[in-house]
């Protein structure tokens, strides 16, 4: 199981720098999971204290927003990839 | 890096002295930051409240940078090559007002600024702040008013530009981007899919992203349309405005005017509502509202009116809380209503608004009709862009009234016909 996850800047310094790291799981919950056991605390600042996603943070499966699709519960199989975006742009 | 920066230190841009987080307070340096690296929460310019007189203001420059110790810019910000964006006119609009029984109606009419939008402003405090922090590209993602203004700045002040947009927007808009030079990206996707790659492309270019990694600079320049009009009826406040809906962000910065103007002392206190207008196929504002939410929930937009197409709005709750806290509504109308207040405003005032101002005079009279503004109140509407953009939503209904060889007779009898 090989999943790409895409960090964003300001969450680099728990991935010592890089953008791009690879996870596994079968879910966007398992991939999450699995990011914070390889770079611990930085599960933390993407979920909230109950564990949902935070308000101002996007995350895209295969480039769709999983809040259109199953949020944490979104299938993450072989070869997705996520990504971790701040939402506050735009506009 | 976050620097615990509780206390002014020495201002190196005007009054501005950190970036301070909504949602936590947490605070960094005034670099290229936007998000919260404690809480991904938006980064906004923490200031010491300059000392500044109406006189101080009525001498400067004609433009948005006689506000300038009231944004986060080094002084002398007119000075440097730029659009100079701004003071654009505030119309008294009586035969609006008649057409929908209101009492006193003003346009504060932003489509004469340099690239005949709102999005000028922006792009200015956002330039200012891409030259202090040394970035030779700025860049952005646009529904097409903000792809006009950062290319035309960028040409003005000699730096590269790099634009991305959804590549079903409008025909014009397309035109007045790639006429100023720089690259226009056009993304097969929604303005949010544009959104999210740049987002990503911001990680890992050394470029100055305006509504991006420059943002919490770039927002702060909405602020001049709410001082100007404050300074414009006369030093004072009106009893409500009506705001365009996409962001959220320029409802939420009007507002931040208007309070800082009250707390400097510039106007008299006075209680104004703020109203949100959105369109209908694009309303995720607009939804949450009625349905007393303070989230919002992203949408998939679908509307005529492309500048004010964004699904996920960034500023959403907090365009909601300032409405509910001044006592005000978010309403959305239909397409054909958007074409019928463009219709509207250019029968009677003479201004032709682009969709978006449309969407602003259309839920303006929504809102009287269902009797969520008083038509006693004096409103500003504000009209953000240009009707010479959008041409195709009002060019079925805009024709020739009749078409005839050059016959007097023929005039004669297809005038009489037109009259009657």
């Amino acid at each position: 199981m090989s999943i790409s996850v895409k960090i964003p800047t300001i969450l680099r310094t728990y991935t010592g720098g890089t953008g791009d790291v690879t996870v596994s799981g079968g879910t966007l919950q398992d991939a999450l999971a699995d990011l914070d056991a390889q770079y611990p605390g930085i599960g933390a600042r993407v979920l909230d204290d109950e564990g949902r996603l935070r308000r101002f943070v996007n995350v895209y499966v295969n480039d769709d927003d999983v809040r259109f699709l199953e949020d944490l519960q979104t299938p993450t199989p072989d070869g997705s990839s996520i990504s971790i975006i701040p939402a506050v742009a735009g506009g | 890096m976050t620097a615990q920066l509780d206390t002014p230190t020495a201002p190196a841009l005007g009054s501005a002295y950190a970036l301070k987080c909504r949602e936590c307070g947490a605070t960094t340096d005034l670099d290229a930051s936007y998000a919260c690296s404690e809480c991904f929460g938006p980064l906004e310019v923490a200031y010491s409240p300059p000392t500044i007189t109406r006189a101080d203001i009525e001498a400067g420059p004609l433009s948005m940078w006689r506000y300038e110790a009231l944004l986060p810019v080094a002084p002398g910000a007119g000075s440097r090559p730029g659009l100079q964006p701004g003071l654009t006119r505030l119309v008294r609009a009586d035969n609006l007002a008649a057409a929908l029984g209101a009492r006193a109606v003003w346009v504060k009419d932003d489509s004469g600024n340099p690239t005949h939008s709102f999005k000028d402003r922006v792009v200015a405090v956002a330039l200012e702040n891409a030259r202090r922090l040394g970035y030779q590209t700025i860049a952005c993602a646009s529904t097409g008013n903000l792809a006009n203004a950062v290319a035309a700045a960028a040409a003005r002040a000699g730096l590269d530009s790099v634009v991305f947009v959804p590549s079903n927007l409008e025909a014009g808009k397309i035109v007045t981007t790639a006429v100023y030079g720089g690259t226009l990206v056009a993304i097969d996707g929604h303005y949010d899919d544009v959104n999210r790659l740049c987002s990503e492309i911001a990680s890992n270019r050394e470029w100055g992203f305006v509504n991006v990694n420059l943002r919490p600079y770039y927002a702060e320049g909405s602020k001049s349309v709410g001082f100007e009009i404050a300074e414009q009826l006369g030093w004072r406040l009106p009893d409500a405005i009506v705001s365009p809906v996409a962001s959220g962000s320029l409802l939420t910065k009007v507002d931040k005017a208007f309070r800082e103007f009250t707390q400097l002392g510039l106007v008299d206190d006075h209680a104004y509502r703020v109203y949100g207008a959105q369109a209908t196929g694009c309303s995720p504002v607009a939804q949450a509202f009625r349905a007393g939410h303070d989230v919002v929930r992203p949408v998939k937009p679908d509307t005529i009116a492309k500048s004010l197409a964004i699904g996920n709005p960034a500023d959403g709750p907090y365009a909601l809380d300032v409405v509910r806290r001044t006592g005000g509504a978010i309403a959305d109308v239909s397409d054909d209503e958007v074409v019928e207040g463009i219709r509207l405003l250019a029968r009677t005032e003479g201004i032709f608004a682009e969709t978006a101002g449309g969407v602003v005079v259309a839920t303006y009279a929504k809102l009287l009709r269902e009797g969520l503004i008083d038509p006693d109140a004096e409103v500003v509407l504000l009209n953000t862009g240009d009707g010479l953009k959008t041409l195709d939503a009002v060019a079925p209904t805009s024709t020739p009234t009749f078409t005839i060889s050059p016959s007097y007779d023929e005039f004669e009898t297809h005038y009489a016909g037109a009259q009657a």
